[in-house]
């Protein structure tokens, strides 16, 4: 920046001024645990695709009624985050073909029965004993494998437009040039996944489905760097604003909690430890999916905090 | 029409004893019981003129459905064209003010505590009226003085003068723009007046020096030099600081500060020298250019650019330019003009370049104005006086004519010299703003035996007063008849257009009720002050109800410059333009200005300088909602590198200590390329002292408070402040 | 149709934040919240200075990201004039469109709903200017039809030298400084 331009503005504007900080925690949680249920969905749907259900610990039972509840409490936080509450039906008396916030509510729509549907394939005894009907459903759900098998493919479809969205949501918002790149959707979509599968990790009760996600983990983390590289390579090769936008995880304000917490405790320390314990040199242990799920959400709240402190430049006195 | 004044008169009865903190309460149900009044449906819009400064624009006020919505300018109103500047239009802030003055207050401890007994306007005025009989029978009427700012103030000089008082002055004399009228009398024989009789939109060459057009936001000026901006006119700004005006100069003279002088006297050799002068111009009207030129062309740009820091060159630049465009070239003589001590002959100096420049009375210089005038109230004539006034005791400072020194009669109220002072009467000013060095103003108050503070909100001074009167905002009550002199005759009227929220009265009814308890009830013949006001324009043919409907009455247009067949008048002793001033060499000073070397700031230490923000005024609208809104606090502008020096960054908070120890309030550091190194500014008004104006507490720093040096002028008595040092105080 | 939009000029413009006011009354704007503002630029070294003085709002674009990612429709252009308004009672307070705004134009009102600078639509439908460009005491606003090529708005535009605000984000503003 020229140190000799001084940018004065009498403009005081709550969460506007001096930085944009109009999302605070609720988005960043929201699109943490969307992301994190997309990925669920997906897990849960390929195990329904794959015929995993007939085993009787399979992980797809669980899955499901916990996005359910984690999904919920998302869609909670993005409700505290409205401030004009009891207008949030307008939602739904409308579709916005360029909105992505608009796209996201009604994939959301479409998410809770493919949920319920997982749901319903092998309901827990809590809830039969409370409606014995749901066994029926679920025996007559059974009898068709062409159903199972499609309800895992919208899971897995709706997974993947759910974990998509969540960054649709903030890379569309052009004004951002931290978020204005066509790979955060990917970005959040593999961080989305990672957190699930380390999740699932964790409550696996079926080894094969535990060892086969900590592997997955291991994918996922790797490609996440991945995309992170090509997300820098992106903003850096473009315009001034979008390099400054980078430059504000890779060592400006951003950058200490990015290294340690994103890439340092968030990938690279589970990243080796998983590797470690796949190939059986140190046993299995909470300590990396934790990682991996912690740092999945620091960085929504990094890419929603610095996104919004990025801006565009006036070109005309430079 | 104010049937209301009356109907909240009666009612009022009985004192209701409070603390100062349990104000708000009790003045809540006042407001209530005033909701009785009937509000009228629809959207009304009533012409009248503003307070929030003293131009006195036309303004049309927008009420719908009997609330206050929004003020306008009123496009009939030559002052403003239509167009409010920012403070005018954020005038219904002045009406909304949550911590206005609400009914009146009778201090019940030490001074300055700020602790009240809320009491009647019946008590009130008996408390004052006991205090005044007994000042009058002790020292004799003249012990009673009045400072008072605005043209609010009329009723309450008719009071005073009718009371047998000569003392009567403002801050606007010899704290603001004195020495520039009298440097303009001195050599034109008139003054420049206010508004400023400047033909700013037809200058072709404008000279601003120190004056921030722009961010003093003296509408009528604003608005032509926007125009003169536009015609392209060359623009020469010379100011220590990058003000909003020098980005729009062609010239901009980062001048030394206390150096101006040297510039304006370098300026007048080149152009004396070069014979760029308008020499028909001065042999028809000038005296003693002979011995003025011989005495001129010593000052060359070399010997100026020792004192100042300008670039020779562009000293001869400038005065060539300047010349080029004469006589449509006015070099600006300023408003607030109390700088440096030597103010009058600086001013002077600048009269006589525009001498040389044949710009006044001249078609983009200085034109010459004409009021549209009212005849006065018949009254009955005042007692006679018994003294003269004390501000200026055997004529010390020989031409403070036409006004009073306030510093004097503060003077004298510390000494009792020539006589006692023992009454002080404030209408809208706060001294502890507007006077140098607070400490002798706090010494004076403590000689006096009666201090009544007449304001709309609880204003530094009014902390220090025995007594204070709550007044209506200028959209809530008439005043007198606006005629001031400009280009062409008009005369405004100010009226209410929405009722006093609580049990705050107009100064006309004050002065009326207080002046008849003084026994003074012959002065105050009318019934009210629509009699008043409809008597007086009935002596020219006109009447209230017209003017109320018009808002603004128009006079015939005239000639405004000596070439359109105006005759060139100057009530100089010669009758002439006065290059060389035998008043002044007879006096002692100097017939043809020099330069005085000012002192500089030691190592360590800065000039301060001070100024104006387009959204305030002086430090009396910093309450107001909507203008507090857009600026609440002042800022330091200190010189980046001098910053960097430093370790100061912007938005860091430090305090000011100057020369005498004194330490100001926290302010907030704008480290800025836009200012020279051996200063600093901020705006004035800020960093106010009244525990009773929350909103304003300690906002920002105060000027006022570190000027406790001053320079006397010896030709008038006005006070140079400009001559304070300050340092940075870092621990904050 | 008309496109309208204002021509600032920054030569004349003293920054006294009139403009600001204005708005404020006209609209009964709350205390802290600003619909329009001043921006200064000040660029170079004492005493050699470049400064430039904006009155800045929301700049009505052609491009509006603001618009296009509102969920309920609530935030629009309206038909006349190519205005971007937002419908308060459609407006679930989201804040998309806060984030969406290069310009930082918009802010949520204490009320709940997105708000920024309406062009004064409601004055302009009367024959009249906002209340910004009928106040400034520089004259340095125009408004008008930048689609007429006989409106003193486009005439400056095809006189003067001018710039937009950040025009690498393609929003395509309506509002035009000239220098």
């Amino acid at each position: 920046m020229n140190a000799l331009l001084e940018i004065t503005t009498t403009r005081n504007n709550p969460h506007v001024d001096p930085s944009m900080a109009m999302w605070e925690w609720q988005i960043p949680v929201y699109l943490f645990l969307g992301g994190m249920v997309a990925g669920m969905m997906i897990i849960a749907g390929y195990f329904l695709f794959t015929g995993r259900h007939k085993e009787s610990n399979c992980s797809c039972f669980f899955i499901p009624i916990v996005s359910v509840v984690l999904l919920s409490l998302g869609m909670f936080a993005l409700f505290l985050d409205l401030a004009h509450k009891l207008y949030v039906w307008r939602l739904y008396t409308t579709f916005q073909f360029t909105s992505p916030m608009s796209w996201g509510a009604w994939i959301l729509i479409l998410v809770y029965p493919a949920l319920i549907a997982n749901i319903l394939i092998k309901p827990t005894k809590w809830m039969t004993d409370k409606l014995p009907i749901l066994l029926d459903y679920s025996k007559k759900m059974n009898e068709h494998p062409f159903l199972v098998k499609n309800i895992g493919i919208a899971n897995m479809i709706l997974g993947m437009m759910l974990g998509a969205y969540t960054g649709v949501l903030l890379s569309t918002l052009g004004s951002r040039p931290l978020w204005n790149t066509s790979l955060l959707w990917v970005l959040f979509l593999v961080s989305g996944l990672s957190a699930a599968a380390a999740f699932v990790h964790l409550f696996a009760k079926n080894k094969y489905e535990s060892e086969l996600l900590a592997k997955a983990d291991n994918g996922f983390l790797v490609i996440e760097l991945f995309v992170f590289v090509m997300i820098f390579l992106g903003l850096l090769s473009s315009a001034r604003p979008h390099i400054e936008a980078a430059h504000l995880l890779l060592s400006g304000a951003y950058a200490p909690v990015f290294w340690v917490f994103v890439i340092g405790i968030g990938i690279i320390v589970p990243l080796i430890i998983q590797l470690l314990a796949v190939n059986h040199k140190v046993s299995h242990t909470a300590i990396a999916p934790i990682l991996v799920i912690v740092g999945g959400l620091i960085l929504r709240f990094v890419i929603v905090s610095a996104g919004q402190f990025s801006h565009w430049f006036n070109a005309h006195l430079h | 029409m104010n049937s209301l004044s009356r109907r909240k008169f009666l009612k009022i009865s009985g004192a209701t004893v409070v603390t100062a903190a349990a104000l708000a309460g009790s003045a809540k149900t006042i407001v209530n019981a005033a909701e009785s009044f009937s509000k009228k449906k629809g959207l009304e819009i009533i012409p009248s003129y503003c307070d929030l400064c003293f131009w006195k624009c036309g303004l049309l006020a927008y009420v719908k459905d009997g609330e206050l919505w929004k003020v306008e300018g009123n496009p009939k109103d030559p002052l403003s064209n239509g167009r409010l500047c920012p403070r005018g239009t954020g005038g219904v802030g002045a009406h909304y003010d949550k911590e206005r003055l609400k009914s009146p207050l009778i201090r019940k401890s030490e001074r300055g505590e700020e602790k009240w007994v809320e009491v009647t306007w019946n008590e009130v005025f008996d408390y004052i009226t006991d205090k005044m009989n007994k000042l009058k029978t002790d020292y004799g009427p003249e012990s009673m003085a009045l400072f008072s700012h605005g043209i609010g103030g009329s009723f309450f000089k008719h009071m005073m003068r009718a009371y047998g008082s000569p003392n009567e002055t403002a801050p606007s004399f010899a704290q603001c723009r004195g020495p520039r009228e009298v440097g303009f009398e001195l050599t034109f024989g008139d003054v420049v007046g206010s508004p400023e009789r400047t033909d700013i939109e037809n200058a072709k060459c404008i000279v601003l020096i120190g004056s921030h057009l722009g961010e003093n936001m003296h509408n009528t000026q604003v608005q032509e030099f926007s125009r003169a901006v536009e015609n392209h006119a060359s623009i020469i700004v010379v100011d220590p600081r990058f003000s909003v005006a020098a980005s729009k100069a062609k010239y901009y003279l980062p001048i030394k500060p206390g150096t101006d002088m040297a510039l304006l006297l370098a300026w007048m050799s080149v152009i004396v020298n070069e014979n760029l002068f308008d020499a028909d111009y001065i042999a028809k009207y000038g005296i003693g250019f002979e011995q003025f030129a011989t005495e001129i062309s010593q000052y060359t740009p070399e010997w100026a650019y020792i004192e100042t820091g300008i670039d020779p060159e562009v000293i001869r630049e400038t005065a060539r330019e300047m010349a080029m465009y004469k006589p449509a070239t006015l070099v600006h003589p300023g408003r607030h003009a109390t700088w440096y001590g030597d103010d009058a002959q600086r001013s002077r100096a600048i009269a006589l370049l525009n001498a040389l420049l044949g710009s006044w009375g001249r078609k983009g210089g200085f034109y010459v104005p004409y009021s549209y005038s009212i005849p006065k109230y018949p009254y009955a004539p005042y007692p006679e006086l018994k003294k003269e006034p004390l501000d200026n005791p055997d004529a010390k400072y020989p031409f403070a004519t036409g006004e009073q020194i306030s510093t004097g009669i503060r003077e004298a109220t510390i000494s009792g010299n020539p006589y006692s002072i023992k009454g002080w009467f404030i209408y809208a000013t706060n001294l502890m703003q507007a006077l140098p060095n607070r400490e002798e103003t706090i010494k004076a108050i403590q000689n006096l035996d009666l201090m009544v503070v007449v304001d709309v909100i609880p204003s530094e001074i009014a902390g220090w007063a025995d007594v204070v009167l709550p007044e209506s905002v200028y959209l809530e009550r008439y005043d007198d008849l606006n005629a001031s002199p400009f280009r062409e005759g008009f005369v405004g009227i100010r009226q209410p257009v929405i009722d006093a929220p609580n049990d705050q009265k107009p100064n006309w009814w004050m002065a009326k009720k207080l002046g008849e308890k003084l026994g003074l009830g012959a002065y105050f013949p009318w019934k009210d002050v629509e009699e008043y006001l409809d008597t007086r324009l009935k002596l020219k043919g006109h009447s209230l109800d017209e003017l109320k409907k018009e808002g603004i009455i128009k006079g015939a247009l005239q000639p405004i410059y000596f070439e359109d067949g105006v005759e060139p008048e100057f009530l100089t002793p010669s009758g002439k333009i006065e290059f060389y001033s035998t008043q002044l060499a007879d006096a002692g000073f100097d017939p043809i200005p020099r330069f005085t070397k000012h002192p500089e700031p030691p190592a360590g230490y800065f000039r301060l300088l001070f100024g104006r923000a387009p959204v305030h005024t002086f430090s009396k609208t910093q309450s107001n909602p909507l203008l507090r809104d857009l600026f609440s606090e002042n800022e330091l502008w200190v010189n980046a590198d001098l910053a960097e020096r430093y370790g100061l960054k912007n938005g860091d908070r430090i305090k000011l200590k100057n020369q005498d120890g004194v330490v100001s309030d926290p302010i907030k550091v704008k480290a800025t390329e836009r200012i020279r190194q051996d200063c600093v500014y901020m705006v004035h008004g800020f960093g106010q002292k009244s525990r009773q104006l929350r909103s304003t507490y300690k906002k920002g720093a105060s000027d006022a408070e570190l000027v406790t040096q001053y320079k006397t002028d010896p030709l008038m008595g006005g006070t140079g402040m400009s001559v304070n040092f300050v340092t940075f105080e870092m621990e904050v | 149709m008309p496109r309208y939009g204002m021509v600032i000029d920054t030569r004349k413009c003293v920054g006294c934040q009139d403009c600001v006011i204005a708005c404020k009354t006209e609209n009964n704007i709350p205390e802290g919240y600003n619909r329009d503002w001043i921006v200064t630029e000040a660029k170079g070294k004492f005493p050699d200075i470049q400064l430039e003085i904006r009155t800045e709002r929301c700049n009505h674009c052609s491009e509006t990201p603001c618009v296009s990612c509102c969920p309920t429709g609530a935030s629009h252009i309206q038909d006349v004039g190519g205005v971007v308004l937002v419908e308060h009672n459609m407006c679930i307070g989201c804040k998309a469109c806060v984030e969406a705004c290069p310009y930082d134009a918009r802010f949520i009102h204490p009320d709940g709903y997105a708000d920024k600078c309406t062009f004064c639509i409601h004055r302009v439908e009367k024959g009249q200017k906002p209340a910004c460009v009928e106040v400034c005491p520089t004259y340095c606003m125009y408004f008008g039809d930048l689609d007429d090529p006989n409106s003193e708005v486009s005439k400056l535009l095809q006189s003067r030298k001018w710039h937009i605000n950040l025009p690498d984000a393609g929003t395509q503003p309506n509002i035009f400084y000239l220098v």
